[in-house]
């Protein structure tokens, strides 16, 4: 009987498999290269800067707001340290702390926004009333509002920008997670007596995985952007440690006579963010083809890729 | 019946003289020169008549159809042919005069009017609106007072009481059956030369879908339109057109005069897909076709069916046929003078429904509630081992509902469900993974039923996990084996859902259930995300693994033909309670229930005259 053959066709296996690697796929667009390369720049030399900044970043070897020369590339700033050696030392913490907040900001609003929509009712209440209570305070408020009661203390500032992201992540995959829950796989999964937290984990969180990604990149600017303004306001590293945000804070008044001690931070700060927000972007438009209903994808995929060919 | 006059078979040289419609060469491509989706399309229609456009879907039906209006999908062109309505080609028209011409002279009825119809406008107004904008074309229904009389004019002509009240109301507040008829005023309301219709009756239940019809026909006649009927149901259409048009892999492979087509079909799809067609008459083993459309650039150099093809020989791989005139119509196929013009036979389902003692489940006074919504009240239900029990009904007579309640699903539900002499708590949740594991659940849409992020060897290995106690080496074992059983290939395990057709993810969430050795199988409306030719191979295969593993099995429908080829016996719904039950004979040929005769005689049938054995 014919229908009791087994099924062999020739598969285009290989098409669908950039959905795990979808982040090289996005690096792969002109847009996602051009964003990478940006943020890699920046990423590059504060990892490496430490190791090659030619003077000791709280040094004082030129004469303040110095003019650049052949052995100060960048000149000097307010005290007659060397800019450039500076700008080298000064990254590398900014993106710890800025990596460190983002993890516990996603990890917290994944685990609230993903239980919210799942276990619905009185959980979901709980859960999102108080997401709603910590974001109703400005972000830079809050966290203001926390350093001055405890102190500069670097651990403080981290965690508090870490969690006043958590509500807004929480938001983003709530309704994400509303939509996935819905389908069927997941009744499937509650057939098989799996319990809540392991259906969440192993039957809806991966599938949350665009979303995540694209929140990760747009929480890592944000973080950013957070500590190089707190560290211009003074709250961050304590001096003479240099940092970006504080660079621009303590170099401002002598733009006129060095302007290179402002201009190199600052830039370095908007390169970075701007970097990972392209690249971010170009992530979300590669996974939101991949992620659309698989008969939609498959009708659009197989347009795109005749178009393409 | 009334559709016996309508298909007098013309000879196609007074056809082409008359016709008010001809399509020639019609080519629609993706982008300039991408790949075609559609070629060498050509057919024409005469006043008064339907030609009926059939194939699976991604056969470019819809994309024909779209095309007589001179609109295309996005990423497509329309790159060659001809549309010749009354002789003016509308696809040389400039865009002003197309606009002009769609709703005026061409008009279209598309598949879903609840999303086809303005939401935030009176349904009232939507059909003023049609007549307004040809105002030039219907005359002077731009004043005030005669719109009010064309407006209840073009509502009587389909059957709607044109009471302001009705007037009034948006489309939300009006059944499928009401919001299609607006649909249908709209369309027929400037009186066009030419009408598509794409699938407009597929989300009906058959008694709507049966009157819709009917109200098409006796316009097109009465007003001299020709149509286009779009569809995949071969037995709407056999009691609808007078010409079909068959169309596989972007080609039209068979056309000529329905009578011809459906009585004594000749291309190997064709028959294929009258194969796959369930019929409530008599119990047959329905029998399908295996595999998938190739897709537009992956189509190859020769007859595109090949592959799927039980008469193909070599030269089907590396030649493209062309249409050749064979038993009084157009085949594509080169072994058509080989094939026998004949029906195909299908074999008999034996097995009648045989009074048990016992029960595998058994329903008791069964009443739920969606919130405070009574859906379900009073059911009883027996399931008799080695017995598949349908369970029939429109759509909200919680056939659907009651499935949930016994897999615990749903669980707002009084009454009593016993499951082998236990009795079944409500909720999932609640249930001891042992009878998890003997009552399976199979979900009516395979492309959310499967975890799109995990390969099918993880899908069926986690239920094995979670549900039995196999070891780590015993279960890619039972899983090979589950394969083997519901037809697919070993090369599948390493496949993630989307790369698999909706067939083949239905078997997997077939295999899915069977892994775990259920004694009861709950299937949901499982083949109506399917082609007609790929439900015809699911049921058959759930017909052969029921009595193979002596299953227990309740399938839930709203297709009453597709009953005989599996079930024994029958459960019709209506709104909630049970409207009739018992052995599937004589549920479909003695209804006593006034709704379940209703039922059964409004199912379309296969009719054709001189064709029926």
């Amino acid at each position: 009987m014919p229908s009791a053959r087994p099924l062999s066709r020739p598969r285009h296996r290989a098409r669908r498999r950039e959905r795990a690697s979808a982040l090289l796929t996005a690096a792969r667009t002109p847009r996602g290269a051009i964003g990478l390369t940006m943020a890699a720049v920046v990423v590059l030399a504060a990892v490496i800067g430490p190791l090659v900044a030619p003077q000791p970043a709280t040094a004082l070897v030129t004469l303040a707001f110095g003019k650049p020369s052949g052995q100060f590339w960048l000149g000097g700033d307010y005290l007659g340290r060397d800019v450039l050696s500076r700008v080298l030392d000064g990254g590398w913490v900014l993106l710890v702390m800025a990596v460190c907040a983002t993890a516990i900001g996603i990890a917290g609003g994944a685990l609230a926004g993903v239980s919210a929509a799942y276990l619905r009712g009185v959980s979901d209440g709980i859960i999102m009333r108080s997401a709603d209570v910590i974001l109703s305070f400005p972000q830079v408020v809050f966290a203001l509002l926390l350093l001055s009661l405890l102190g500069p203390k670097l651990w403080l500032i981290t965690l508090t920008v870490g969690v006043s992201h958590a509500p807004q992540v929480a938001r983003v995959l709530r309704a994400a997670t509303l939509d996935v829950s819905e389908r069927d796989f997941v009744r499937a999964a509650e057939l098989q007596g799996m319990r809540p937290g392991k259906v969440m984990v192993k039957e809806i969180l991966p599938n949350l995985v665009s979303p995540l990604m694209v929140e990760t990149g747009l929480r890592l600017t944000y973080s950013i952007t957070i500590f190089a303004g707190l560290a211009f306001l003074g709250f961050g590293q304590a001096p003479p440690a240099a940092t970006w945000g504080t660079m621009i804070y303590e170099n401002r008044i002598g733009l006129s006579q060095n302007p290179w001690a402002v201009i190199v931070p600052a830039a370095l700060i908007a390169l970075l963010t701007i970097g990972i927000n392209t690249y971010t972007d170009a992530f979300a438009r590669v996974a939101i083809g991949a992620d659309r209903r698989p008969e939609e994808a498959a009708l659009i995929g197989n347009l795109g890729q005749e178009l393409g060919g | 019946m009334s559709e016996v006059e309508g298909r007098v078979a013309q000879p196609s040289p007074t056809a082409r003289r008359e016709a008010r419609l001809e399509v020639t060469g019609l080519e629609v491509r993706v982008g300039r020169s991408g790949p075609d989706v559609v070629r060498d399309v050509s057919f024409a229609v005469q006043a008064g008549q339907v030609l009926g456009l059939v194939g699976e879907s991604g056969s470019g039906k819809t994309t024909v159809a779209l095309a007589l209006l001179g609109h295309t999908r996005r990423g497509l062109s329309i790159t060659a042919g001809q549309v010749l309505l009354d002789g003016t080609d509308l696809l040389a028209l400039n865009p002003r005069d197309l606009r002009a011409a769609r709703g005026a002279r061409v008009s279209y009825v598309p598949q879903d009017p609840s999303s086809a119809l303005n939401p935030t406008l009176r349904v009232g107004t939507q059909v003023r609106e049609a007549l307004q904008v040809h105002a030039d074309v219907v005359g002077n229904a731009g004043d005030a007072g005669d719109a009010g009389d064309r407006v209840a004019e073009v509502m009587r002509e389909v059957y709607l009481d044109p009471t302001p009240e009705l007037l009034h109301r948006y489309p939300h507040q009006l059944s499928g059956g009401q919001q299609q008829r607006i649909a249908l005023a709209m369309a027929f309301a400037c009186r066009p030369s030419l009408i598509v219709l794409d699938e407009p009756t597929t989300g009906l239940d058959v008694s709507t879908q049966r009157h819709v019809l009917e109200t098409v026909r006796g316009l097109c006649r009465s007003y001299g339109v020709a149509a286009v009927y779009v569809s995949h149901d071969l037995a709407v259409v056999s009691g609808l057109v007078s010409d079909v048009a068959v169309m596989y892999a972007g080609r039209v492979v068979e056309i000529g005069s329905t009578a011809r087509l459906f009585g004594e079909p000749v291309h190997p799809y064709t028959r294929g897909l009258l194969g796959a067609v369930p019929s409530p008459e008599r119990a047959e083993r329905l029998t399908g076709i295996d595999g998938q459309q190739p897709r537009p650039g992956r189509r190859g150099d020769g007859c595109s069916f090949a592959a799927r093809c039980e008469y193909a020989i070599d030269a089907c791989h590396t030649e493209a046929p062309e249409l050749l005139t064979v038993a009084s119509r157009s085949v594509r196929c080169l072994r058509a003078r080989d094939i026998p013009a004949t029906r195909p036979e299908r074999l008999p389902v034996t097995g009648l429904f045989v009074p048990a003692e016992t029960s595998v489940l058994s329903v008791r006074g069964v009443a739920a509630r969606y919130g405070s919504t009574p859906v379900l009240s009073g059911i009883d239900l027996e399931v008799p081992p080695h017995t598949c029990v349908a369970v029939v009904g429109e759509s909200g007579s919680g056939k659907t509902t009651l499935a949930r309640c016994v897999a615990g699903l749903h669980s707002n539900w009084t009454g009593e469900i016993t499951f082998q002499g236990t009795s079944l708590t409500h909720g999932a949740r609640q249930r001891d993974k042992s009878v998890l594991r003997r009552v399976q659940y199979i979900f009516q849409n395979p492309y959310t039923s499967l975890n799109p992020r995990k390969t099918v060897s993880q899908i069926i290995d986690q239920q094995l996990q979670q549900l039995t106690g196999l070891s780590r080496r015993e279960r890619p074992v039972r899983t090979a084996d589950v394969l083997q059983d519901v037809s697919l290939a070993p090369d599948v395990l390493s496949c993630y859902p989307d790369q698999l057709s909706g067939g083949e993810r239905q078997r997997v969430a077939i295999a899915r259930a069977l892994a775990v050795e259920p004694e009861l199988l709950i299937c949901d409306e499982v083949t109506s995300s399917l082609d007609v030719s790929v439900q015809a191979v699911i049921v058959e295969l759930l017909r052969r693994i029921q009595s193979e593993r002596h299953l227990a099995l309740v399938f839930i429908t709203h297709n009453l033909a597709l009953v005989r080829s599996i079930a024994q016996s029958a459960v019709v719904l209506r709104e909630g309670v049970v409207a009739e039950s018992g052995p599937v004979e004589q549920i479909l040929e003695h209804p006593a229930d006034p709704y379940t005769r209703r039922l059964v005689e409004d199912v379309p049938r296969l009719t054709v005259i001189g064709g029926l054995r």
